[in-house]
């Protein structure tokens, strides 16, 4: 994936890294940091601070028992979680969000589907499928909005996004992104505005075209 | 402690000790550390690894990482029980600032140090200093316990089988990190009470664009050249 030319910022970044990020954003992060040698290389940095400050931290004592209970574990069976594979576009991470199947996509009008893999009050994740040369008409967000490219391009106000690039949206930018001619466009999209998105249905009866 | 007598045998360097992972330089690197007045390992080709390989002594390698490779080759029980005794203390500290009543932090910390021992095969000193392989675990584990939901992480790199690992890196990764560890330690109060905050999950994205006092150059440039040449690494092996 030498193509990839859009990252993820260092304040995102960090706040993947030291878990604040919410959700639905750190499943867009984990995604492209499976896609972007440079950024897993960046997070191994920002891994080695946090490694730190663990590591010059004032120590608390532990209780006298807790070091005899985990060395009575050790021996222990204990079971795996099931680790998820690539598959197809998807990277791992986005198999996991999908519980290992195939997305189940839901139509939006125009050709545009979608399939939500994750919402909670932080955030929506969800896949999105944009025939070529379609837009995806103006989706007005409060805060951030992350867009990772699976497959095919976009192009919008800021720019090309190939396969790996991750657009980073915050709060003011207006942007209608049109898949490229060539392979329909399916992204990895978060927001963090479940209610304002769900705006997104009408507005796609009456696409706003805007380069 | 079961296993005692057996580690007091790999301690005086056992050549015949049994590893649980392929051999390779990096297991022949431990041995030699665990092994008294062995030589260091040198490394083969690159002659600018080997310059480093040849100027670090055996106390250039942290406690900690002498101590994970004795768990994760030898599943050591000794060494072992000097990561916790360093670790647990101060993973218990992180995980208390957040709030969680001592008892659930507590359990945190056994869940993070079992995870330690269960999955060391998965420690990469090339890739991971000890401390950062620990605090990685320890925010998934205090995230999954908060959320009910696991973090997404990024996919496994796929080593090739032969790759061997390359001491010199692994040295160099961990002087690196040292220095890291330095320039962390000189920072100003304020700042350094930032970092804490940053590193601990306390701001958010937001909050963290908007502090401008955060040394983001200091920590890119402490450990830049290191994780270059894992990068240059990982491209020559076709991996990315």
């Amino acid at each position: 994936m030498t193509s990839v030319s859009h990252h993820i910022p260092d304040h995102i970044m960090v706040a993947y890294v030291a878990g604040s990020l919410p959700h639905a954003y750190s499943l867009v992060v984990a995604s492209h940091l499976s896609m972007c040698d440079r950024c897993r290389t960046r997070v191994a940095a920002h891994e080695a601070v946090g490694g730190s400050v663990l590591d010059s931290y004032a120590t608390q004592d532990v209780s006298g028992d807790l070091r005899q209970r985990v060395f009575d574990q050790l021996d222990d069976p204990f079971e795996e979680a099931p680790r998820f594979e690539r598959s197809g576009i998807f990277p791992a991470p986005v198999m996991e969000a999908l519980g290992g199947l195939p997305p189940k996509w839901t139509p939006l009008g125009m050709g545009v589907r979608q399939s939500i893999l994750s919402e909670d009050d932080q955030g929506t994740v969800r896949l999105l499928y944009i025939p070529s040369g379609q837009a995806v008409p103006d989706h007005g967000h409060n805060g951030l909005e992350l867009t990772l490219v699976l497959q095919g391009a976009f192009r919008d106000e800021t720019g090309y996004f190939g396969v790996g690039d991750v657009e980073v949206a915050d709060d003011d930018l207006e942007h209608t992104p049109i898949a490229d001619d060539g392979m329909p466009c399916i992204c990895l999209a978060a927001t963090d505005a479940a209610l304002r998105f769900r705006s997104f249905v009408p507005r796609l009866l009456q696409p706003i075209f805007r380069i | 402690m079961r296993g005692e007598k057996k580690q007091k045998t790999e301690e005086k360097g056992d050549p015949k000790a049994p590893s649980h992972r392929k051999p390779n330089m990096l297991t022949s690197l431990s041995d030699q550390l665990l092994a008294a007045d062995a030589p260091l390992a040198t490394v083969d080709g690159d002659t600018a690894n080997q310059r480093e390989g040849e100027s670090v002594g055996q106390e250039s390698l942290t406690d900690q990482t002498v101590w994970m490779l004795a768990v994760r080759d030898h599943r050591d029980r000794q060494a072992f029980g000097r990561l916790f005794d360093y670790f647990a203390p101060r993973l218990k500290g992180v995980i208390c600032r957040s709030g969680l009543p001592p008892s659930q932090a507590e359990d945190i910390v056994q869940d993070v140090m079992l995870t330690v021992w269960r999955k060391a095969a998965m420690f990469d000193p090339e890739r991971a200093q000890v401390s950062a392989w620990i605090y990685q675990i320890a925010r998934n584990k205090q995230i999954d316990t908060l959320r009910k939901e696991k973090r997404p992480v990024p996919e496994e790199l796929k080593l090739p089988e032969e790759t061997q690992e390359d001491a010199a890196q692994v040295l160099a990764l961990d002087q690196e990190t040292q220095k890291l560890r330095v320039a962390l330690g000189r920072l100003k109060p304020a700042q350094r009470e930032m970092v804490e905050k940053a590193y601990l999950g306390e701001l958010t994205h937001a909050d963290i664009r908007e502090q401008t006092g955060l040394p983001l150059g200091t920590i890119k440039s402490r450990i830049r050249l290191g994780l270059e040449r894992l990068r240059h690494e990982l491209k020559e092996q076709g991996l990315t």
